[in-house]
């Protein structure tokens, strides 16, 4: 033909039609939605310290691993209470002069999503012992260490942050970890994680593709959800699958009075669901229960799996028991 | 709402492999519809339309016979013309036994002619007695893996029974036709014996002779000894080790500019070194899922060091050795000169410097934020982009000069490819629509642009030009070439965001993307059958040639790669696969199986066409075989390990057990990953053999060397 002879026009067409499309599929739809979100109203921006961590969380490219999303699917449920939605985003904008915006919306999940990191795990402790070598506390872990955000010291000063890092990881015995201003940094840009609630009377996006299934099968049975599975997801990073804990950091749970007696049931509930900080030997523990939204009959399951792990030996309960213990509890919250 | 579909799961399962549809399907074991009494209803309906055709065919056959019968008796007397003309045809055997036949039955006076008979006899079969074998009948009702079972149980005698079948219709026609040469047989046989002798002694006698002629295989060449008078023969001694088979030597092309030669060869020996550094750093990174904690250096961490590798294998070796073998086909299909080997080199040096810069920034921890591909600082990346338009510039300046009238779809494929790219990495960096998702919005667009548009397209495009080559044929079809190309501008344009499904980003965005990737389908299809279709006719050509086999392995990535992709973007499989490490195998499939294979195609062919040196044939072999099952090693157990996680997600494991779970795979990535990588080190040996391997030095060669040397000195001493 005449016209593909023509290099100017046949390059010209090819390129009209390129561009063309790439305005209607990405130029157009990208400035409508910077234009047409704003943040939400509870969101806060970040702090300069947690600016200061998002930049190390960017020059460490976690996001190869870690996505910031929740997908409106059932199966990202565990990663926050709903869906995430544009102005989840829109108040990240360009880093500076010579980086681009970063939502860090990640493609790969090797790692855990960490939308909602700070309200899932927001013990410093952890996070600090995890940063500088994440087999410390979770023993399968393929994650980098991270030991340059650490100085080792002979001798502590006043204000250093003291690393708990077992002897054995310990580059030489009787060196004290201590981690440095950017491991601070980073580990208040992943407190600050949390999802936003959407404001009043707003209809969160619904979870697809649910799993009804399972749920009606385990409705007929009336059997109790694996205890085991339950406390991998939700405990085991710090209490360990030993049950052990880990020393000077996570209380031992093997042994435990609170966990074998019956006389402090309604204590074992309240710290499952609301935390606990009253032992100064050790880290503060998150509203774990709360946060994930625990039902008395998941409370029950991980109760019975820690009451009869480990050679401990306490009686198992019923999921009406914790109920009567969940609502008093509810209500003295209440108050 | 949707409700999790299951029909939608066991689709997807039959896909992933049949062990895991035993394994797992198992495990969700749901009522069937599928009933036993139907499938056995089924078997005898098959029996009864299988048994009237039987007794079709005989009626059928039988008739056939008899008016066969009919119409030879009718004929009688062109019978004998027949038989007279068969009489001639006998070769000269048969007529030299019917000579001894005659003069025997002459003296001893008759002998019954039941020779051929005997033969046929023996040739004739028995009586039919079909006894079809039942299906064991015992499947469990309620277990779907057990119904598959018995299903694959039931069709087998089905199967086989049918065969069966087919078998005894063909005994039966044969049966038929045995009995006919049988009667012409004796006929003739008849006939032979009634001959009177004198016509046996000049007709057959003659032809005889006539039949045992033979030449005496010297009426052309005459007596004298074979003497290559015209230098026309070359026949290779130096044969190698008889381990491999031998393949063909390259051509020799030597009417080409030095200087172009040598522009194109170091494009792609950079090609080669960034190849090296980049799978080097891929192996370490892959070795970092087994060994996590292998270094703790902060230049050496997975997150800096997994975009050096991404990069470095995309910028550094794809692209500048597509783009050299572009700066090799772009003034040959124009049939001219390349407009400037200055801006050659120039372009050269900006993405050389663009991917050191590059990589030591990422090492450093300085990037761009989180999109994939676009890990660059704008600095660095317009180093990149400047290098590209002073190709495009190039090209395009060279196509204006070209001495043909047509512009060859190679060109289409190439030029448009760097026009896209700078067009993508134009809305990739400029920082205007980049806030909140907009940022998402464009790293899709960008991430799946930079692939097909610029990958691809330009590949596309190189293979146009070099598979026709290496066949010796002109492509299958230009028009489907051509379909190919507008599809793909139309389609891919618009699948970016099928990475971002599920998201946050507009869901008609994510439905456009998911309708585009299936539309991807056409070109695809369009692109193999033209690259097949040209292959027809001279398929014998891939076992005497070293390229090919490269092109057809990356043919077939091509296809099932491509479509892979599209099956990847559907909702559902989104659900299992998105964020596992199977995108990491469709990745690999793709940038891997087809990209590189193509080029490792087209730099095999035309290096030597260039240098007129080859590598030798044994280690380009041993290359095509280490890659191509090192990619199998890498790609299927991430393809298996990722389905698996993805069904752990969904069924709501806790997230370490799928760590767990694909620990065995990345083990075996990792020595998958290890094959690839040894394959690169004996590429880039053999493009060492390719270009600066010393020649050989040649006995005769310096002997007449030694004996001119001679002649000058002695001629210098007279002087």
């Amino acid at each position: 033909m005449e016209f593909f002879d023509n290099h100017k026009k046949l390059f010209g067409a090819a390129t009209f039609m390129f561009v063309g499309l790439t305005i209607l599929v990405a130029i157009i739809p990208a400035i409508r939605n910077q234009n047409n979100n704003r943040p939400l109203p509870d969101a806060k921006p970040l702090s300069a310290e947690e600016t200061k961590g998002k930049a190390i969380f960017m020059a460490n490219g976690c996001v190869a691993c870690h996505t910031q999303q929740v997908r409106n699917v059932d199966m990202d449920k565990v990663w926050g209470s709903r869906p995430s939605v544009a102005a989840d985003y829109a108040g990240v904008t360009r880093t500076d002069f010579w980086r681009n915006t970063a939502t860090l919306m990640g493609t790969e999940r090797t790692g855990p999503d960490l939308t909602n990191i700070g309200t899932r795990q927001p013990s410093k402790d952890w996070n600090l012992v995890h940063l500088f070598n994440p087999r410390i506390v979770v023993k399968e872990s393929v994650m980098p260490a991270y030991p340059w955000l650490f100085t080792v010291k002979k001798s502590i000063s006043k204000n250093d942050v003291v690393v708990n890092v077992p002897a054995k990881y310990l580059p030489a015995p009787g060196d004290t970890i201590v981690a440095t201003r950017e491991a601070l940094n980073l580990i208040a840009y992943l407190q600050s994680l949390k999802q936003v609630k959407l404001p009043d009377g707003t209809p969160p996006p619904g979870f697809l593709y649910k799993r009804e299934e399972q749920k009606a099968a385990a409705n007929a049975t009336n059997a109790l959800p694996n205890g085991q599975e339950l406390f991998v997801a939700n405990c085991q990073a710090c209490h360990q699958s030993s049950g052990e804990g880990l020393p000077g950091a996570f209380p031992p749970l093997k042994g435990s009075p609170i966990v074998n007696g019956n006389e402090n049931l309604e204590l074992y509930v309240d710290i499952i669901m609301n935390g606990y900080d009253a032992r100064p030997e050790y880290g503060a523990m998150a509203p774990v229960g709360t946060n994930a939204g625990f039902t008395e009959n998941e409370v029950a399951a991980i109760m019975n799996y820690e009451r009869t792990s480990w050679g401990n030996t306490g009686k198992e309960v019923t999921p009406e028991e914790i109920k009567k213990i969940m609502d008093v509890l509810k209500q003295k919250t209440a108050k | 709402m949707k409700s999790f579909k299951f029909s939608t799961a066991r689709f997807l399962m039959a896909i992933t492999g049949l062990f895991y549809v035993i394994t797992v399907q198992a495990q969700n074991m749901k009522p069937s519809e599928f009933s036993f009494s139907s499938t056995s209803t089924g078997i005898c309906f098959i029996f009864i339309v299988a048994f009237i055709l039987l007794a079709a065919t005989f009626t059928l056959k039988n008739k056939v016979a008899n008016l066969r019968k009919e119409s030879k008796r009718k004929n009688a007397e062109e019978q004998a013309e027949i038989l007279k003309e068969q009489t001639l045809r006998l070769n000269s055997v048969q007529i030299e036994r019917l000579l001894r036949y005659r003069s025997k039955t002459k003296s001893s006076g008759m002998l019954p002619a039941f020779l051929l008979m005997v033969v046929f006899t023996l040739l004739t079969f028995g009586s039919v007695n079909a006894q079809t074998p039942q299906g064991p009948g015992n499947g469990s009702l309620l277990s779907e893996s057990g119904v598959i079972i018995t299903i694959v149980l039931v069709l087998i005698p089905i199967l086989a029974g049918l065969v069966l079948l087919i078998v005894k219709i063909r005994n039966a026609l044969n049966q038929q036709k045995n009995r006919l040469h049988q009667e012409e047989a004796s006929k003739l046989a008849k006939y032979l014996q009634g001959l009177p002798d004198d016509e046996v002694d000049t007709i057959l006698k003659k032809r005889k002779t006539a039949l045992e002629y033979s030449l005496t295989h010297h009426e052309l060449s005459g007596t004298e000894p074979a003497e290559d008078t015209k230098g026309m023969l070359s026949i290779n001694q130096a044969t190698g080790y008889p381990i491999v088979a031998i393949k063909k030597k390259a051509l020799p092309r030597p009417n080409i500019d030095p200087s172009l030669s040598k522009l194109v060869l170091w494009y792609l020996v950079c090609a080669t070194l960034w190849l090296l550094f980049g799978t080097t750093v891929g192996e370490y990174v892959g070795i970092k899922f087994v060994a996590p904690d292998a270094d703790h250096l902060s230049w050496l961490s997975f997150g800096r060091l997994r975009p050096v590798h991404t990069n470095s294998v995309f910028w550094g070796w794809a692209s500048l050795g597509m783009l050299g073998l572009g700066y090799y086909i772009v003034p040959r299909v124009s049939n001219t000169k390349l407009f400037s080997i200055k801006l050659g080199w120039y372009a050269l040096y900006l993405i050389n410097a663009s991917v050191i810069i590059g990589s030591l920034c990422l090492m450093a921890g300085i990037n761009n934020g989180g999109g994939e591909y676009r890990e660059y600082i704008w600095p660095v990346m317009l180093l990149f982009g400047i290098g590209l338009a002073l190709s495009l510039y190039n090209y395009i300046k060279t196509i204006a000069a070209r001495t043909t009238r047509e512009i060859y779809i190679s060109n289409w494929y190439m030029v448009s490819a760097i026009i896209f790219t700078i067009v993508i990495s134009l809305a990739a960096y400029i920082p205007t629509w980049q806030n909140g998702l907009g940022e998402t919005i464009i790293q899709g667009y960008y991430m799946h642009q930079g692939v097909g548009m610029w990958f691809m397209l330009f590949t596309l495009g190189i293979v146009y030009y070099f598979l026709p080559q290496q066949l010796n044929k002109p492509i299958y079809s230009y028009s489907l070439g051509i379909l190919a190309f507008w599809t793909q501008i139309l389609f891919y344009t618009l699948i970016g965001s099928h990475h971002f499904v599920f998201s946050s980003i507009p869901w008609w965005l994510q439905t456009v993307a998911i309708v585009g990737s299936m539309g991807m389908a056409i070109p695809v299809i369009a692109g193999t059958t033209n690259f097949l279709m040209t292959f027809k006719g001279a398929w014998y050509k891939v076992s005497d040639s070293y390229t090919l086999p490269f092109f057809l392995v990356g043919i077939i990535f091509y296809f099932t790669g491509s479509l892979q992709g599209t099956a990847e973007a559907f909702r559902f499989t989104n659900l299992v696969w998105h964020f596992t490490d199977f995108t990491v195998a469709h990745s690999h499939l793709t940038m891997y199986g087809i990209i590189s294979f193509f080029l490792w195609a087209c730099i095999y062919a035309v290096v030597p066409r260039l240098t007129g040196k080859e590598a030798p044939h044994i280690t380009v072999g041993t290359h095509f075989w280490l890659a191509l099952i090192g990619l199998m090693f890498y790609s299927i157990p991430l393809m298996y390990g990722g389905t698996m996680k993805g069904l752990l997600w969904m069924s709501g494991k806790p997230f370490m057990d799928g760590v767990v779970e694909m620990a065995p795979y990345w083990l075996w990535r990792a020595i998958g990953g290890s094959l690839m990588w040894l394959s690169h080190l004996i590429f880039a040996y053999n493009m060492y053999k390719m270009i600066a391997e010393k020649e050989v030095p040649d006995v005769s060669e310096t002997a007449i060397q030694q004996l001119e040397r001679n002649m000058g000195s002695a001629s210098a001493s007279i002087a």
